[in-house]
Formats: structure tokens, sequence, C-alpha cells
């Protein structure tokens, strides 16, 4: 794993061991499934992320609305706490950014995050062309298929240069397809 | 290394220190002549380059603001990056992925290969093929291009395999590893490729050529080049004699600076070669420098891409590996049975996980969205690589309402799709779509146009200078001591991927101003 990803992961810390942060206006949390992506990474049985702009409560309708935006069913919702968590970090740095979500919350109403898929869906989609709508868009793209929870979930290995490449480790181990003529492709390096 | 005073008027500056501007420092220190070469973005390395992929854009990318209209896709799926290009020493060789074909002869006189065409404003080129053939191989030498002069191709990798065994069924001849600067054996005192995926992030064992860690330290081996990294060029400026002595720069503190200059060259990728000489407009040249035709910013031709995605039943693990290192050849023809003139390469290619959703695919959201996302691992990719029509209304622009961090107008970028585009992309399209369709894919996706990264013809060569910018030799028609030498000076785009014209031109154009020099011309 790359020292940048266990910077991430350290925001992921096993509660017990959680320090006491300055202002925690909010916390999301949640346990470390056992045989799930999250465990293979995370260093205890539960993960927590703290606001400190947001309250529990507009976090939990936050990573509604991620999920409703990207759902994968078999995703952590750690991985979709790390979107709130870096909503909160822009509203916390941002009163435009702040006014924009508690608006976007608030008109969702209380009822959003306990809806079914469908329900949220139709919610979702009465506000599509909204700035707040746009923002969580675009924040959840940037932020949910970068963590190395997605990373394991989705089979991507990232960087390679640390590791050697591809080169042997499995750029050409495609075999059920026929191999390319050697007059097309080219021959190892080394 | 060496340092040039700011009142010394018998340096060359260039502006950029990219394909272009780079290869023509080199070219012109070598020659003994001093250079001043001004460069906005800072000085990375192969140790400092970032494996994060957000990291890594922010840390290459040009990210000033800008704005852009028109109907093409880009407008709608990336508002706020018309283009991708570096701001870095080095330029955009240091995220390009080296594919490096040749324009073909045809493409040179496209007003004559394709005729008259209404909504379009093509030309012909001024050189003849013969002139740049020279020069391409030249330049084929200097950047290692495998499959040239005896350099082997990279080896196939996964993802490559899906595109040839589909491209068998459909019956292409012309498909292999591709003409790439990325060394295939150590060569040139720089390591090979480890088929690592990461091109676009800077190669970071240098196996891929760059300006970078090629022709900027043998300039500064030369003693004769003063590279300024971290300064902004924000005008070029004029004597009473209508030629031009100084460029004014912000330096690495925001500070304004002023070096004098015997000639200067304008290599800052086509949206701000464009920029700055609207930006450098006065009493003598009111429409801009260099502009009494009006031609600057106009004929903006980006090369017509778009994504195809097969997602297969078995996994391909397409980001490993050579992103680009891969190409079908035989569409590029003038076949206007197709539907449409000009040629396009088809071409492989792959993003990284936390860019796909972002770049890769059409704007969406939700259920369906996402389950394309699932089939990442078992996903293969390839994108199209056309020729785009020239239009005049297709341009560069100052927006006097977004400026930049020194109060300067911002670009506008002006798209409006030809009809001939559209179905160019769609031919293309269709035709990925069946190959991955032929070997079994479960599902094809295809993604959006994204932001632009082939940026052309914005001070195009021409042979009548008022249907362009400069001439045969790259020198403005108006300013025979001002030089356009980046890929803005391309007379039209072709269909082949533009960095190995962008050097081979700037190779040219280092000749003629070093012998211009010599005679007391210039």
């Amino acid at each position: 794993m790359l020292k940048s990803d266990l910077n991430i992961m350290n925001e992921l810390v096993n509660l017990g061991r959680r320090e006491t942060i300055k202002v925690t206006t909010g916390l999301l949390t949640g346990l470390v499934i056992a045989g799930s992506h999250l465990s293979l990474i995370a260093r205890g049985p539960v993960w927590a992320v703290d606001l400190s702009t947001l309250t529990t409560s507009e976090g939990a309708t936050l990573m509604a609305v991620a999920r409703t935006i990207a759902p994968h069913d078999k995703l952590d919702d750690a991985a979709y706490a790390l979107v709130v968590q870096a909503l909160d970090a822009d509203a916390t740095s941002n009163q435009i950014n702040r006014a924009m979500l508690k608006e976007g919350i608030e008109k969702l109403g209380p009822g959003f995050e306990a809806s079914s898929e469908g329900g949220r869906v139709e919610a979702l989609k009465k506000i599509e062309s909204s700035q707040f709508f746009q923002s969580m868009r675009l924040k959840t793209l940037q932020v949910l298929y970068s963590s190395p929870i997605a990373y394991s979930y989705f089979g991507y290995e990232g960087e390679a240069f640390s590791k050697g490449g591809y080169l042997h480790r499995g750029f050409n181990d495609l075999r059920w397809l026929p191999e390319v003529s050697s007059e097309d492709s080219g021959p190892m390096p080394i | 290394m060496s340092s040039i005073d700011f009142h010394d008027s018998g340096a060359v500056v260039i502006i950029g220190s990219g394909a272009g501007g780079g290869t023509l420092a080199h070219e012109l220190t070598r020659r003994g002549v001093k250079v001043v070469l001004l460069e906005a973005g800072k000085r990375q390395s192969t140790e400092t380059f970032s494996q994060i992929p957000g990291e890594a854009f922010a840390q290459l990318t040009w990210l000033e603001a800008r704005t852009q209209s028109g109907n093409w896709g880009v407008a709608r799926d990336f508002p706020t990056l018309p283009v991708w290009h570096c701001k870095t020493v080095g330029g955009t060789t240091v995220h390009w992925t080296a594919s490096t074909p040749r324009l073909q002869p045809w493409e040179l006189r496209a007003k004559t290969t394709y005729g008259e065409i209404a909504g379009a404003s093509l030309i012909d080129w001024p050189i003849r093929y013969d002139e740049l053939l020279k020069y391409y191989e030249i330049a084929e030498k200097r950047l290692g291009v495998t499959r040239r002069n005896g350099v082997p191709g990279l080896p196939a990798s996964n993802n490559f395999k899906v595109m040839y065994a589909g491209a068998k069924k459909l019956g292409y001849k012309q498909v292999h590893t591709g003409h790439m600067a990325i060394n295939s054996r150590p060569a040139d005192g720089r390591g090979f490729c480890i088929q690592q995926g990461f091109c676009v992030q800077g190669c970071k064992m240098g196996a891929k050529w760059s300006t970078l860690y090629t022709d900027i330290p043998r300039a500064e081996a030369t003693g004769n080049l003063d590279l300024r990294a971290e300064s902004t060029a924000t005008r070029i400026e004029h004597g009473t004699n209508g030629l031009v002595n100084a460029v004014v720069y912000r330096d690495a503190q925001g500070k304004e600076q002023r070096q004098k200059a015997r000639i200067v060259c304008v290599a800052g990728n086509a949206v701000e070669t464009a920029r700055l000489l609207l930006l450098s407009d006065s009493a003598k040249f009111p429409q801009g420098l260099g502009n009494s035709s009006g031609q600057i910013g106009r004929n903006y031709c980006h090369q017509i891409t778009g994504f195809v995605w097969g997602i297969f039943d078995k996994p391909v693990y397409s980001w490993r590996g050579a992103t680009l290192a891969g190409v079908i050849e035989d569409e590029v023809i003038n076949e206007p049975k197709r539907g449409f003139v000009g040629g396009y390469r088809m071409e492989l290619v792959t993003l990284d996980l936390p860019t796909f959703p972002l770049v890769g695919l059409p704007y969406g959201w939700g259920r369906d969205f996402s389950s394309i996302i699932e089939g990442y691992r078992n996903m293969a990719g390839m994108f199209i690589n056309g020729e785009d029509l020239p239009r005049a209304a297709n341009r560069i622009t100052l927006n006097p309402n977004v400026k930049d961090a020194f109060g300067l107008p911002a670009a506008n970028v002006h798209v409006d799709e030809h009809s001939n585009d559209q179905a160019m992309r769609k031919h293309a399209q269709g035709q990925m779509s069946k190959m991955y369709d032929a070997i079994g894919a479960n599902r094809i996706v295809l993604g959006p146009t994204p932001p632009a990264t082939h940026n052309l013809c914005t001070a195009r060569m021409s042979a009548d200078p008022r249907e362009g910018v400069t001439n045969r030799w790259g020198q403005t028609h108006d300013i025979k001591n001002l030089f356009v030498s980046d890929g803005s000076a391309l007379t039209t785009p072709g269909s082949a991927n533009p960095t190995l014209t962008i050097v081979a031109l700037a190779l040219r154009q280092a000749e003629y101003i070093s012998q211009e020099m010599k005679a007391g011309r210039v």
C-alpha cells in the first residue's frame, strides 16, 4: 500500500484508539465486517470518521446521497464515509460550501436516508440540476474511487513503479484470447 | 547553465518548454545561440512525480481559469476543463502517452484531397511531404521511436491482446503495439519500459521520452541556456520598427520582469500561444501581435476522440502496461464512402480507477452508471484519434469576464463540431464496438470526448498570409523575428498524434532560425 493511502487509512481509526480532536460536531461510525474489503486493510473492528462542521445526522444523509449516486452494494460504508469526510472538510474551510450542503440536506428532508433506493433516486432526480447535487456527484466520484477500500473492491492495483512495474507481474497474463504474432508485438526487455 | 542579463538584446526567448519549445531550445543552444527559456510551471523529476492520480494531475496540469462554448461534448461534460495539457518544465511531454505516428502525405494536402467543404476552412500545408519526412526521420531517432530504425516494438499487453483479437475478427491488417516514443530497451541514457501504466502521471523510469530529461538538460550542458521555471509570459513587446524586442513575464514571486530579445518563439500550447499573442495587442497591432490576418486563435483543432469500453467475462487488468501501446491504422485513409473525409486511428487506452468514472464515462449516476464501474477489472479500452476539420469560428478568444491570477483575461475555447467530425466519431465508435462484440463482450460502453489534449492550428502555417498566421517556417507573416514553435503552427491536424510532427517542425525551424541569424536577417 502507498504511504499516502496509509494516511487516508489513519482517518479510519479504531474507535478505542481515537484521539479526541478539538472540535467534533459529528461522527460516522460502523463495524468492520469480516471478509469485507475494508477488513483486509483496517486495523481494528470498528471504523470512525470525525466531522468538524456537519452533524452526525447530516453526515448520514450525505452518506446516503453518495451511496445513491454510486451504489456498490458490497462496498463498505466506510468508503462512503470518506466522501462525507471530504465534504465536511470543504464545509469547514468554506462558508459557501457549508451553506450549500446544509440547504441541500434540508431540502431532502429527514426521511431521505431511510427511504428506499427508488425513493432516494426520485428525490435526487428532482434536484439534479442544483449546485448541491452537482457538487455531491463530483465529490462522490472523486473521492469514492480514490480510496484504498475501493482499490481493493475493484481489484485495482494502482501504481507499480515501486514494485518494478507490471512487466513481470501480469501485464500480459491474459490467456483467454489468441496470442499476438511476434511481428505485431515486441520482445520482453529482460 | 548560464545566466542571461535582462537587458541582453541578443538572446532568443522561447516561451514554453514542451515538445516544440524544449526541442527548439536544445537545437539552438547546441548551435551556440543564447536562449532564455520561460516556463510557467515548476520543475519536477522522475523522483518527484506523484503516483497518486489526483495529486499527479494537480502537480502537472495547467489549471488556470478557462471558459468554453459551442456544441462539443466537452463544454457539457467538463465545463471547467476544455483542454488538458501540462504546466511544468517539459510541458505536455511529461504527461503525454508517447504515440508517435507520422502524418500521411495526403493529409498535408487536406484542401486538395478533401475538396471544398462547406463550413470548413481547409487549406493545404505550405510544406512538401518530403521536406517534413527528412525531419521525421531525425525526430524518430532522437525520440527512440519503436518499430523504426530497428528499435523493437513494445511487448503486447492484456489490453492490446483484446484489441488485436477484435481487430483481426474484423479483418484489419495494420494492427500492432504502435510507434511509441517509449524505450522498449535501454537507450539514450534512459531506462526501458517496465509496463507500469501511469504514463500520464510522469514516467518514473524515464523510459518515455520527455524534453524534461533529454533536450532540456542537454541544452543546459551547452552553457547557452537560461531556463526560468515558474515564469509566466504575459506580454510580448515590440519597437517602433514593428519587430518584437522583449517579453514581459511574472517570476516565481509574482514580480514582473522584462527580458530583452532578438527573437521570440512562442510554444505555450495552442490555447496559451494564441492567448499570449492576443494579449500582446498594441496601437500598431490592435488585433494582437502578428494578427493582421485576424487568424490568430481561429481554426482551432483538437482531433476527434471518444472512448469505447468493452466489458468481458474474464479479467483484462487494462491498467497493467503502457497506456497507449496499440494501434489500428487501416482507417487512416480518405474514403468518403464511409460518410466523411479524412482518416482516423484506433488506439489502445485505459484510465486509472480514480480517473475512469470522471473522464471515461458519459455523465451519469445511479445503478446503471455504477454497474459499468463494477466491471472495471474485466474491461478493455480503445479510443479514436481522428482528423477534425478546421472552422474559422472554432477559436480561442479572450474572455474579459474571467481573469487569471495576474488580472489578465482568460482564454475562451469555442468549438462547434462539424457534421464530418460527428460522422467520423460515430463510424469509429461503431467499428470499435463491433470488434469487442465479435470477441464476446458482455457490455460495450461508449464514452465521452475527454478534455482536448491535442491542441492545434491556432497560428497555422499558410502560403497565403491572409489564410494563416505563420509561413512555412512557423515565422509570423507580420513580424519576421516572431515565431510560433508548437502545435499551433500545424496547418491542419491530420489523424496522427501530433508530438512527432511538432518535434520535426521544431528541428526544421531551429535550422532556419540559426541560418537567418547568421545571415543577419533576423
